[in-house]
């Protein structure tokens, strides 16, 4: 198991190198020079405080130097500076990402619930109303622009029946602390989290359905049903089960796609998270700090996929046996 | 082998699937607003037409009102057909372009190179690819092309892995044994033998991609990353975003309009995966 983790965590470092490389060319596509994109500053200035940067980023010097100066400046966590939001990159990235955290693992959890459950339930009741209904519904969502679909929300939740507040993380100045703060925040979280796991719900809700159908006309759930066992029991715990693996995988590569239907939610409901900055540097064209998320963002799908990649092996020893 | 029949009965199962119908009449629909705009709206969608936020139903001649500008928002929503339909269908082409060829190479020869290609594609596949599509518009400045070059390169991944099954399990069948005994080129063979055969999943997928690079398109628009010059579905409901409490109409109506295509691709993916692989389609239900 060790082996196995230590493996995967050497793979998941030499992707990320990869996209830092990646990074690395990006930043010389940018418009201007390279050196005032790295300073974050994208008028040109004096010709001696360019000349001074470029020291400082060793852009004097030949490509392979500046390369391996910009992955250690990035193994060291140093991502930068943002002269916009006069603050380094790092900084203003690990402010915002316990929001992300939450939004993105609010609407996982929901989507993940929400979405197995109703391609269950569709599976039990394959080719009738029901069934119909729920798979419908699941093409819908699943064809549904995210940002509409939050905007829409707004109108029916927050403009029409003012039930749930439109944008933000918490009251500002409402000066709450403790449970009645975190009720605050949950508050402000249901629309943004609703709306970004509709989609993967219905992601959800499609491969639960067929994986369920597929398990349900194997062997084992004949000799289920011959020895007289309940249709519920054989539903729960002999076809669900096994129908939940492939699902398993499939949350897993859904990691980069949660990340960036963030970006979209976060910037609709302006909730601080990395998404929104994104877009904030998007529309200041601070390409330092929209590359430093674009950076971390990547490490956050990477350690995702570690997770679920060893939460898959305890699930189904027989990977193991597999390999 | 006897294509011809086989076709035909292809779209006799297609055009029996209700759905794909009606996601075939609404693409239509969107293929018709994209080619008539020029005609039923011949001046420039940006141009103020009526004062501004005038609400949908008030005058016969501006259907669905107007936006924060006084810009005929049904003039926009026939506009914004053809972009949509050009970004999708050139992106995945594009998609197809850089797909097919590593899938076959890595299916056809395995090892090593199989290894290293799937390396690569395993990259582009970990990485977010709405923020890069984002990362790429942004550095190369916002148009049409950089739009299309964004998506292609986030989206080809699948068409490798697809392939690559496809050529994997039809390398070893016997006439493509036989066409490398008869000494001709791996060229002629990947282009002659397999790839035909591996057609119909390329274009169940390549219909799914359609509606997946439209939103795409529209999600990258409505951040403002559209091509400036060309009035979009995304960039409507961006613009009409900061006055959602007094004027819904503006963001609504082309949200609609993006839901409904997306939705008839799917339809119509869904209806060819039903007509072109039999066998797949009622493995599911």
């Amino acid at each position: 198991m060790i082996g196995f983790v230590a493996g995967r965590v050497g793979k998941g470092i030499v992707v990320l190198l990869a996209i830092v490389v990646l990074n690395f060319f990006l930043i010389r596509l940018a418009p201007g020079d390279p050196a005032l994109v790295m300073a974050g500053e994208a008028g040109a200035g004096d010709e001696l405080f360019v000349a001074q940067l470029r020291e400082k980023f060793g852009l004097d010097q030949p490509l392979p130097n500046q390369l391996a100066l910009y992955v250690r400046n990035i193994a060291s966590l140093d991502l930068g500076y943002s002269v916009r939001q006069q603050m380094p990159v790092a900084t203003l990235i690990a402010d915002r990402l316990p929001a992300t955290l939450l939004l993105t693992g609010s609407a996982f959890a929901i989507s993940l619930v929400l979405g197995v459950t109703l391609g269950a339930l569709a599976a039990r009741r394959a080719g009738r109303a029901a069934d119909t209904a729920i798979t419908g519904l699941a093409l819908l969502f699943y064809a549904t622009p995210l940002f509409w679909v939050s905007l829409m929300a707004i109108i029916v939740f927050s403009v029409r029946l003012e039930w749930l507040p439109s944008f933000g993380f918490e009251s500002v100045g409402a000066g709450h602390a403790g449970l009645a703060r975190a009720a605050d925040i949950a508050h402000h979280l249901i629309l943004p989290a609703m709306t970004l796991g509709l989609f993967f719900m219905a992601v959800y809700v499609r491969m639960t359905r067929a994986s369920m159908l597929e398990v349900a006309g194997q062997d084992f759930v004949k000799t289920a049903r011959a020895k007289g066992l309940g249709d519920r029991t054989i539903q729960r715990r002999h076809v669900l089960r096994n129908a939940l693996l492939p699902v398993v995988t499939l949350a897993g590569l859904q990691a980069g796609t949660l990340v960036g239907g963030a970006i979209l939610t976060e910037t609709v409901f302006a909730w601080p998270g990395i998404g929104r900055l994104m877009y904030e540097a998007l529309l200041q064209r601070d390409y330092n700090l929209l590359l430093g998320v674009f950076v971390v963002s990547s490490a956050m799908v990477l350690v995702f996929n570690l997770v679920t990649d060893v939460l898959y092996r305890v699930v189904d020893p027989r990977i193991e046996a597999a390999r | 082998m006897s294509a011809p029949p086989r076709r035909r009965g292809a779209l006799a199962a297609f055009l029996r699937h209700p759905g794909a119908v009606i996601g075939l009449v609404i693409l239509l629909a969107v293929v018709a607003a994209a080619i008539l705009a020029p005609i039923l709206y011949p001046t420039s969608p940006w141009r103020m037409v009526q004062r501004p936020f005038m609400p949908p139903f008030t005058l016969d001649r501006f259907p669905l009102g107007t936006d924060a500008l006084g810009r005929d928002i049904a003039a926009g929503l026939m506009h914004g057909a053809g972009v949509s339909l050009l970004v999708g269908l050139v992106s995945t082409l594009a998609a197809l372009v850089i797909g097919v060829p590593l899938g076959a190479l890595a299916g056809y020869f395995g090892g090593r190179v199989d290894d290293g290609l799937m390396r690569f594609t395993e990259l582009f596949q970990t990485v977010p690819s709405f923020a890069l599509a984002i990362v790429l518009v942004a550095i190369l400045q916002p148009s049409l092309s950089s739009l299309i070059l964004a998506i292609a390169l986030v989206s080809w991944p699948p068409v490798t892995r697809l392939v690559r099954g496809e050529v994997l399990s039809l390398r070893s069948r016997e006439y493509v044994q036989a066409a490398v005994v008869t000494g001709q080129t791996t060229f002629t063979i990947l282009r002659r033998e397999i790839l035909p055969n591996t057609l119909s999943p390329i274009v169940v997928l390549a219909s799914l991609m359609v509606a997946t690079a439209i939103l795409l398109e529209s999600s990258l628009s409505f951040l403002g990353l559209g091509d400036p010059n060309r009035m979009s579905w995304g960039f409507m409901v961006g613009a009409g975003r900061t006055a959602i409490r007094q004027a819904w109409w503006i963001s609504t109506f082309p949200g609609l309009v993006i839901l409904l295509t997306v939705l008839a691709l799917n339809l119509i993916g869904e209806g060819l995966n039903d007509a072109l692989n039999p066998r797949l389609s009622r493995g599911d239900r």
